[in-house]
Parts: structure tokens; sequence; C-alpha cells
């Protein structure tokens, strides 16, 4: 995972309440086999609108989204991150995220920052003709008119995404609380291992 | 030494902590992986990339369901017939090829026992109590339905799962559901999920697993307390769960990966273990009263807009907050509907009954007991039953609900997903309205433009034969007549 600090430019402001992931990618661009590409299909219904904001030249490439409460829910498709990052999003600000897409946000470098409903609504106002920026390491929302917006960041991926850490690589490194874990299993819940196999039942 | 109370969410969790960090992180052990065709590839991919390997391929089941087509899968000869759209193809066969290479127990496209991979789990006895259960898809919430705690997990966390057997997770806040009272005759646990979620709203259940508690869930069916738990998530939850019973017992029972013999009594041992203790603590409780939850039907665009069948299509200016209220107009102008407009005159041109939601046996007999007689209405031009597994498929052949289904005019599927996500040739097409059991409304959820109204099977049933969204207790009653 690359590293993740600051994140400074132009929010494309969304504002939009509810945006479940069949609005961010739709289902018919879950058919692939690979995490490429699928910017083209984001946001699709939206984007078939006149005059929505990914039309705006200004924001082409924009990094950052701000999006109302509830952003991501719905079903557990990471292709919502991954086509988010096909668009060249890394952040997204709203005052609320589904648990799901907060946490593939995370394993892709994307960061989720949560801030006040009334926080959003100035960061759109202000989003609409300058640019906005995330401190990571500070844990602040910044404006151009002097705006600080502090926000929470969960300790570990915090950690994780500043130093660009690979979450399977630092849990391999656990392997042997895991395997003991495993034998006490074994020992106090062996039906849980093991299971028949069809072929064998 | 007495132990704090703890819910039955937090037994399960500390059962399965391998280590705790400092910070909260904890790595939770994960007893069952189920995977499908569409959130697996790019997991299997990274694995070979990195080098990696399954750490329990034994406790991983893979079956395909997504976009698989629900016609015909074999020709008269028994033959494999090709699928016709090349993505769907090669997906499919990702998981075909993967599934082996990693050492996979593997369901194919042709087994009886294949199906919706939240149908498989419970009735493969794969999902157990008190297990802890994921599975790249959302839904997963619905083996809660069986005590287990389960939760659906994006493609990293099913390559995390696959090397690790683990996860590493933050423990979630606890919330009470707890129903109070009887159902009404005619009322389902659908419609009682449909209300929960319009009471607590989508995002009611953020951060936080349920529990549902109350009489209701006890007297609950197993495949009625699945379908409640399922849309936990369209109430925010990652999970929800129920207390594990005899009803759970004697439903897995015997199953093929149910444990036997004394591994049986150990595990039911443990499982009876498995309540909120009398004082434990929820960090929220919603109480809804069971007489207040009528026959439910969506009329928007979020899971949360609900109305009893009954009653009328809100006028945007009834809701509080502003957003919702440009929300409301939003959904009103997609789903083609006008304020104050009565739900029983919404006209409807399809009608799909399956899902993870609702494709169980129970569902069929449902909807069977609605169709015996009758026929669909002569505005309804597709009307589909998709079983939840081949063995669902079988049951309902054996007593005679194909026929039924036939003989009212619905088209009788192979299973799989099918028409809930759009993802395979199961669509409904634009501008068109669908009363449907599965479980979101969302914007072309079932194909772009596709008008969705989210029912239960008995619902769906006297949509199909009236043509329009109808209260099933208004129907009068069918005529018995040899299935």
């Amino acid at each position: 995972m690359d590293k993740v600090s600051t994140i400074e430019g132009r929010a494309i402001p969304l504002g939009l309440k509810n945006v479940d992931t069949d609005v961010i990618i739709p289902a018919h661009w879950l058919k692939t086999v690979s995490r490429e590409g699928l910017g083209k299909g984001a946001f699709e219904t939206i984007r078939e609108a006149p005059g929505n904001p990914f039309d705006v030249e200004d924001f082409a490439g924009a990094p950052i989204l701000i999006a109302g409460d509830n952003f991501g829910c719905g079903s557990s498709r990471e292709h919502a991150a991954w086509a988010l990052l096909d668009l060249g999003i890394t952040a997204v600000i709203a005052p609320s995220f589904s648990d799901i897409f907060s946490g593939n946000a995370f394993k892709n470098g994307i960061l989720t920052v949560e801030l006040s409903q009334d926080q959003v609504d100035r960061l759109l106002e202000i989003a609409a003709g300058h640019p906005i920026t995330i401190d990571l390491e500070n844990q602040t929302v910044t404006t151009p008119f002097q705006d600080r917006f502090a926000f929470e960041v969960d300790p570990f991926r915090k950690h994780c995404l500043l130093d660009g850490l690979d979450e399977i690589g630092l849990t391999l490194e656990r392997s042997a609380p895991i395997e003991t874990h495993e034998q006490q299993r074994a020992q106090a819940l062996p039906w849980l291992d093991a299971p028949q196999r069809r072929d064998a039942a | 030494m007495a132990s704090k109370p703890r819910t039955l969410y937090e037994k399960i969790w500390d059962a399965h902590v391998v280590e705790r960090r400092d910070d909260g992180t904890c790595i939770l052990y994960i007893d069952r992986h189920l995977v499908h065709e569409v959130t697996s590839p790019q997991a299997f991919e990274a694995l070979r990339l990195a080098g990696r390997t399954v750490r329990r391929p034994d406790l991983t089941l893979a079956v395909p369901d997504h976009n698989l087509p629900t016609t015909q899968r074999t020709d008269a000869a028994g033959k494999r017939l090709p699928i016709e759209d090349p993505q769907s193809a090669a997906q499919l066969a990702a998981l075909e090829a993967n599934a082996p290479a990693f050492g996979i127990d593997y369901i194919d496209a042709v087994a009886p026992e294949q199906g919706i991979v939240h149908v498989v789990g419970p009735e493969q006895g794969f999902s157990l109590p008190g297990a802890t259960i994921v599975c790249g898809d959302s839904h997963t919430a619905a083996h809660g339905g069986i005590g287990a705690l389960a939760f659906g997990i994006g493609t990293s966390e099913v390559e995390h799962v696959l090397a690790t057997q683990t996860l590493q997770l933050r423990p979630s806040k606890s919330m009470e559901v707890r129903v109070e009272g009887e159902l009404g005759p005619g009322v389902t646990p659908k419609d009682l999920i449909l209300h929960i979620i319009g009471v607590i709203g989508t995002a009611g259940g953020t951060g936080h697993v349920i529990e549902y508690r109350g009489a209701v869930f006890e007297r609950m069916s197993v495949e009625g307390r699945l379908t409640v738990c399922n849309m936990s998530i369209e109430g925010g939850a990652r999970a929800g769960l129920i207390a594990p019973d005899h009803t759970v017992f004697s439903y897995l029972e015997g199953r093929p990966y149910a444990p036997r013999g004394e591994a049986w009594d150990r595990a039911v041992a443990w499982w009876k273990t498995l309540h909120s203790d009398p004082d434990a603590v929820f960090d929220k409780t919603v109480v809804i009263d069971a007489a207040d939850v009528e026959p439910t039907v969506s009329w928007g665009t979020s899971p949360e807009d609900v109305v009893a069948v009954g009653g009328n299509v809100p006028a945007p200016e009834s809701f509080a907050d502003p957003s919702k209220q440009s929300a409301a107009r939003k959904s009103l102008d997609y789903m083609g509907l006008e304020p104050g407009q009565r739900i029983e005159d919404i006209a409807i041109e399809n009608v799909f009954i399956g899902s993870c939601t609702n494709s169980r046996i129970e569902d069929l007999r449902a909807a069977a007991d609605v169709l015996k007689g009758r026929t669909k209405a002569s505005n309804v031009r597709w009307a589909i039953v998709v079983p939840g597994s081949g063995l669902v498929k079988r049951q309902a052949e054996a007593e005679g609900l194909d026929r039924v289904f036939t003989a009212a005019g619905f088209e009788w599927r192979e299973p799989g997903c099918s028409a809930c996500l759009a993802m395979n040739p199961d669509k409904v097409p634009p501008g068109e309205r669908c009363a449907s059991t599965s479980n979101r409304n969302f914007v072309g959820r079932q194909g772009p433009g596709a008008r969705t109204h989210l029912v239960s099977p008995a619902m769906a049933a006297a949509a199909a034969v009236t043509g329009r969204l109808a209260d099933v207790r208004t129907l009068a009653p069918c005529q018995a007549v040899d299935a």
C-alpha cells in the first residue's frame, strides 16, 4: 500500500446522503477479475445527468470527494473503493460512513474523514471554488480561509496509512499466537475444526 | 469469580480473540469462510502474486451464485451449457479453477447443493451457532439467524482471511432490537425486518451488531430468522444475530457439514450457553411493538423508505430533515410515484420471488399458498421464482410447489442471485416496476431504471395475482386444488 500523509487539492462537492455502493459502482461493472479500470463505471447514474459535479472541469482529477451521511452503504463490494481510486479520489469526507465501506477504503489507502454535518456543509461551500487540505498526521482538514477541523482516526489505521503497511504481512507476523489459538480451539470447540467435506459425507 | 454479564455478541467475540492490542484492535479467528465468484478473483490473484497460501482451506467453502444465469444449465444429455456473457464466464471459470488450486471444497454450478451462498451455508450445516462466519458479501449477516457472528467483508479482507484465517477488527457496539408482542396473521418476518429498518433508518445500526430479542424470534422458524438477520445490513449493522435454541439445533442436526455423535453433543452443550446474560448491557436499545407491524412495502430507493400496504406514498414535506425531503423527491421521481398515492393503486409489471432474503422452502410455500388456484394478472409481464438452492428446488418440486407456480404463470428457475442485483441476465426493464422479495431497492439495483418494491413472498404472490401492490390478507382464501 502506498504511504498516505497529506491530501491536498480540489474536492468534488457531491453532498448527497446515503450514497450506496450500487450508485458508486453498479453491479454490471463487477464482472471483472481485475481491480483496474472501474473509474469508467463510477457514479454512472449520477454522471448521466447533465450538470453533475463530475462533469465540472475544475474537478477533473480532484483527489477528494465530499458526501452526506452514511456514504458507501449497501454491499461489501470493494469495487466501490477501486472505482474511487481509479477516478483519482484518495479521500472522502462525510458525516458518516458504512462500516464495510470505510474498511475497504482503508485497505486501499483511501482516507475516510468524518466531520459534523455543519463542517461538511462549510466544506461543500468552499469546495465549489477552492482547494482543501487533509493532514493525516495532525488529523485536520484545513481551507484557505483559516477553517481548521479536527477529525478522529483509528490509531492502527493511521499507523498503517502513514507507513504504507501491508495488513496481511503484519498479521502473518503473528502466526505464533494464531497457532496457539488454533490449538486451544481444537481442545475447547473441536467441532469447529475439520468440518465434514461433501465428498466424505 | 463472578464475571461481568456479557451480550451474546461479546461471548462469541471473546471466544475468537487471538490477540488484543492496546489500541483495542483484535486479531479475530474466523471459523467459516464462504467464497463466491464476484468478490474473490482479485483475492486469489493477490495471494498468487505474493506467493501466499490458504491457511485453512478446510474452513473455506466456495459456491458460484451471483452471476450464474438461472436458466437451464445442462442440455438433454447432461452436458454443461456455456455461459453466454464472456465476463461472467471468465469470473465463474476463475472460481472453478481457484478453489481446487488452493484446496478449497467447491460446489459447482450443476451440483444439487449449489445455491446462493447464504442459503447453502446453513443448509449444509457449514454455518454453525457461535461461529465467526465471513463472506465477501454484505448479506452474510443472514447467518446470524442460527446464532453465528456473521458479517460481510471486502475483497482485501477475503484475501486476509484466506492467508491468515483471521481479521484485524475492533469490536462493534451492541444494539438490542427488542420486539414485544406477537405478529398479526399474514405478517411475516420480512414485514418485520422492513418495519424495523423503517424505524431505525439505514444508518441506525452503523457501528453496531444487532441482537434481535423477544418471544417473536423464539417462535420464528430458522428460515424466518435468516430473513430478519439477512437485512441487518440494510439497517446499517454489519451483523445481526438471534440466540440459538432448539429450533436451530433441530434444523442443523444431520446436515452434511454439521458435527456428529459426541462432537454434536459437545457443540449443543456450548451453544446452549450462547445467549445474552440477564444483566448484559447494550449500547443502544430499540423497542418495537409487534402489533404495529403490517404487511410492509417499500416506496422509495432506500430500504428505510417503507410503509404499511394500506398506506399512501408519503409527501416529501412530511419528513422533518431537509436532506431527507430532497432524497424523497428524487426517489419519487425515479419511482414514478406521486405523494399521497395509495400503495394499493400501484400497478406492477414484474414479480421476483428469490434472493438470499426470501428463497428458502418456507418462502416458496408462503407464496405458493397464495397462488394456488390463481393466475398472474394480465398486466404482469414477467414473474419468476428462483429457489435459493438446488436442494430447496428439489424439496419444492417434491411438494408440487413448482406446478403451482407454473400454473400461475411463473417461470421456475435454477438457483442463484438472479434479479436481486442485475449482474446476470435476470433484469427488470427500465421504467418498469417489480414486486420483489429481495433486499435492496436502490436506484438501478434490478437493472438500469428498474423500480423495485420490496415485499414478502406472500405479498409478492398477492401482487402477481392482482397486478398491483395488494394486501395479501384481503385476498379471498384460495381454492384448494390438487397441486
